[in-house]
């Protein structure tokens, strides 16, 4: 009986999503905003990577709202798995293999490099703040993974992650003291195309990376150490 | 060419998202489930999305599969 009902539910959604799906003009713009972003927002920006421009500049109190729901995930697992007193290194780790450590140890700075490249290239190519903070998470999980029993040091994880949001939020109150509203762009737009361009969208787009990386790697450092 | 190399891998990722969901043993159902992520990340970059793919392919295929295997460290590795 309950799977006649679920084979029911799931013809009945796939129904309405098709339905749905068919009336949508796919690669057309029939918004305006859409295609305002596309023709202007190069000469309003100064930004190369539209979606950049989007994101930081005409969205960005958007971005700084998932900015906010990242940390808030982040500050509820810590709460969970941080509370509990910390092994003090009770048990020996296996240590892996020397191939293994040599070749995560040549790795782990070109990882961080690329993570590093992705965010500060944030308005020229694409990607950004998000996607080179997740690099950078993923170059600590492998030291994790390989080094077993070394540890960030939690403070400087922290002051990181608070520098990062503090600078976000410290350049959209300068925007608001000028009196043009908040996260405005007030830094010369520089030259297209190079790399100190985009005014205030390079600056902002460094610190959501740092914050990101701290903050996923934060993540990572509590689980693996409930793990254990 | 392009519509080719596109229903290949929307082929198997339908697979993997399958074996993911019939495999008993935990731990190959999670590869599974990153396979599924790393087709979605080149198919989103065939769709013309590099932003998307960087990001699925870091999270989705890094570190969500490492956040999976230490939670069936502790729990059990096999379905019953």
């Amino acid at each position: 009986m309950r799977k006649i009902i679920a084979i029911v539910l799931l013809a009945v959604i796939v129904m309405g999503i098709s339905l749905a799906v068919r009336e949508i003009p796919f690669g057309k713009t029939d918004t305006k905003v859409g295609e305002y972003y596309l023709n202007e927002g190069k000469e309003e920006t100064g930004a190369a990577n539209i979606v950049t421009s989007v994101v930081v500049n005409y969205r960005g109190f958007d971005t700084l709202g998932e900015i906010a729901v990242l940390f808030t995930a982040a500050i509820g697992l810590g709460a969970v798995f941080g509370s509990r007193k910390k092994k003090k290194d009770a048990e020996e780790v296996e240590k892996s293999s020397l191939i293994v450590y040599t070749g995560c140890r040549f790795l782990f700075p070109v990882i961080l490099l690329v993570g590093a490249y992705i965010f500060i290239h944030g308005h020229l190519t694409p990607g950004g703040g998000f996607q080179g903070g997740a690099v950078v998470a993923s170059a600590f999980l492998l030291m994790y993974l390989t080094c077993r029993g070394k540890r960030i040091r939690d403070k400087s994880n922290k002051v990181v992650e608070s520098l990062g949001g503090l600078i976000f939020v410290g350049i959209g109150l300068v925007g608001l003291i000028i009196g043009k509203g908040f996260l405005f762009n007030f830094l010369p737009k520089g030259e297209f195309l190079t790399l100190f361009s985009g005014g205030i969208i390079p600056i902002i787009y460094i610190a959501i990376g740092f914050k990101v990386g701290a903050e996923l790697t934060g993540v990572l450092d509590n689980i693996i150490e409930e793990s254990k | 060419m392009n519509v080719i190399i596109a229903t290949v891998l929307v082929l198997v990722m339908l697979v993997s998202a399958i074996a993911a969901l019939v495999f008993k043993d935990l731990l190959n159902a999670v590869i599974a489930l990153s396979v599924v992520s790393l087709i979605a990340a080149v198919i989103f970059y065939l769709l013309q999305a590099p932003d998307v793919a960087m990001a699925e392919a870091a999270i989705g295929a890094a570190l969500v599969t490492a956040i999976f295997i230490i939670a069936i460290r502790r729990t059990k590795r096999f379905e019953e």
